[in-house]
């Protein structure tokens, strides 16, 4: 797999000064093109620290970042970067800026001097992308928060970009809301190849994506396939997270000495499981 | 009695505009003093017009609503005193805080209440205790303070009201796990030690099974069930056709009767599936 972005004993601290505490703490990581990666954590320990320094954000103190063979370092690379990397807040009434929804999709492409028949291919595209077409004449602040982070999306789709990073973007939606953004993700991953970084706090959608990354204090506590990161049940309750309900149940029931394999981090594969244990 | 009733309640947002929208349509609840609800229902389904209207920030179109038996709008002028009988936290409430301390700003409800200052400082006190926020907090700015404790901080300023009903718009929004056990922890602390009602308005499904007792799903602008935790998540498939979730457990279980298993429809904790599961196979081996 081609290396996407690659951090290097990255290290980052908001005190300029003193350089204290250390937010990010000799972060080394490598995403490949193409991969769906979760990164977990609880609040404060770094993840969207880290998320900020994939797309320039925010320069590392000690390390470096680089962005499809770019420093982001390199002020000359700024735009390339963040074109190549896009970011998606928790807040969609934050980060929408036009009146009309196809204009706000439009606005990154302006910005990056495309074409206007261009940018009307790109608008068009990015919409139907995320299913979000039949709106683009629609005002913002009518639709649903689930489509309006699906519009969010789209406006980071219309430039093209290699990568998308998100930093909890179905944090204030609605399970239906949520539903939509993690299909539009893993439909952007899968028939697009673009790369998806996907900060959460909700087990069951790391529980879908390629790899986990578990972030404590700055630093990188796992990095696996949720599979394997979801069966540390006691490490990551000690770092203030969870594991999926599935994982949890066949936990207690591996624990109270039933024949069952604990490291189930779905609905299905937890179904078939419990039936073949009470059919036995 | 009923702490909270509404009769016929309407809302309708821009009336007699090209925008003309009915939030909520004649809307009949009425929820027990001293009850633990959970409020579900997706985008736009009237959830925050509800509980808006439950301390007076929205005037009911058509309809009443009656806190405590009295009739919330029967005097404009006494509308004040039921702010701080129904105390609403609302989303993100740490953007609200602005008292130059933590014990400033939690003062600020009881103060305005008129409360002489001793017992002021008695309800700081003990509603930052109920947040486990420590004493040497009260004189920092809350500024200083992580979002999970400014959050807690915007809790106590509320609790610090004593209201007989607590109501909280998505408390852990945004939070990680532990925060959010932590907060819906002592919310629930909070509950048992009063005996005060609540209703916590969530996304997550497994925190209103956890948390709640009953359970009110609003759809469509109006109340679509009210009932128990155990019967309203028994109702799987009613509420994925309505575009809420069950929690996964409960989705399991779902699975597991359509695949012939006979276990039971109740279940919505994994401490409950484990110990049915149990009692199942230990059922199974017996006979």
């Amino acid at each position: 797999m081609k290396k996407l972005i690659e951090t290097e004993h990255i290290s980052f601290s908001y005190e300029e000064e003193t350089g204290l505490p250390l937010v990010l703490e000799d972060v080394s990581l490598t995403i490949g093109e193409g991969e769906f990666v979760a990164v977990l954590g609880h609040n404060g320990s770094g993840k969207s620290t880290f998320a900020k320094h994939c797309n320039a954000v925010l320069l590392p103190r000690t390390g470096t970042v680089t962005v499809d063979g770019m420093n982001t370092k390199d002020e000359d690379k700024l735009f390339e970067i963040r074109q190549c990397a896009g970011m998606v807040f928790q807040n969609p009434d934050n980060q929408i800026v036009a009146t009309v929804v196809e204009e706000d999709v439009a606005f990154a492409p302006e910005n990056l001097g495309v074409e206007p028949a261009e940018i009307r291919r790109r608008v068009d595209e990015a919409l139907k992308a995320v299913g979000m077409y039949e709106y683009r004449e629609s005002a913002p602040h009518q639709l649903s928060g689930g489509q309006k982070q699906r519009v969010a999306i789209a406006g980071i789709i219309a430039m093209q970009p290699r990568c998308i990073l998100l930093d909890e973007p179905t944090a204030m939606l609605d399970p239906r809301g949520r539903r939509e953004v993690m299909k539009v993700l893993r439909q952007l991953n899968r028939e697009k190849g673009i790369t998806v970084v996907l900060i959460t706090h909700y087990m069951e959608e790391a529980a879908e994506c390629d790899r986990v990354i578990v972030m404590d204090d700055g630093r990188v506590l796992m990095d696996d396939t949720p599979r394997r990161v979801f069966s540390h049940v006691t490490e990551l309750r000690q770092v203030g997270l969870d594991v999926p309900q599935t994982t949890e149940l066949m936990t207690i029931l591996k624990e109270a000495g039933l024949p069952v394999q604990a490291d189930i981090i779905d609905e299905q594969e937890c179904v078939a499981a419990l039936e073949a244990l009470l059919t036995r | 009695m009923s702490i909270i009733k509404t009769e016929h309640l309407t809302h309708i947002y821009s009336q007699g505009t090209p925008y003309e929208r009915a939030a909520l349509r004649d809307f009949n609840i009425e929820i027990e003093e001293g009850e633990f609800a959970g409020i579900i229902g997706h985008t736009g389904s009237g959830k925050s017009t509800f509980i808006q209207h439950l301390n007076g920030l929205l005037p009911p179109t058509e309809g009443k609503v009656y806190i405590d038996g009295e009739d919330l709008w029967a005097d404009k002028k006494d509308l004040r005193r039921f702010r701080f009988k129904v105390g609403l936290v609302f989303q993100y409430p740490e953007y609200q805080l602005f008292g130059e301390t933590v014990a400033a700003d939690v003062a600020f409800g009881p103060t305005n209440m008129g409360l002489p200052p001793e017992e002021v400082e008695k309800r700081v006190r003990e509603s930052l205790r109920f947040v486990g926020l420590s004493e040497d907090m009260m004189e920092k700015s809350p500024f200083e303070l992580s979002g999970g404790q400014k959050r807690r901080v915007a809790i106590a300023g509320v609790l610090a009201m004593d209201p007989k009903v607590l109501i909280l718009d998505e408390p852990t929004a945004g939070l990680d796990p532990r925060g959010r056990d932590t907060i819906l922890g002592e919310i629930r602390e909070y509950h048992e030690e009063r005996k005060n009602t609540v209703l916590l308005v969530s996304h997550s499904m497994e925190d209103i099974a956890q948390y709640a007792k009953k359970v009110l799903v609003i759809a469509e602008g109006r109340p679509a069930m009210y009932d128990t935790v155990e019967s309203i998540f028994g109702r799987v498939e009613e509420l994925t056709a309505m575009g809420l979730a069950v929690p996964q457990i409960s989705r399991v279980f779902a699975g597991l009767r359509a695949a012939g298993c006979p276990v039971p429809e109740n279940i919505y904790t994994v401490e409950g599936a484990a110990a049915a599961i149990l009692t199942a196979v230990k059922g199974g081996a017996a006979r």
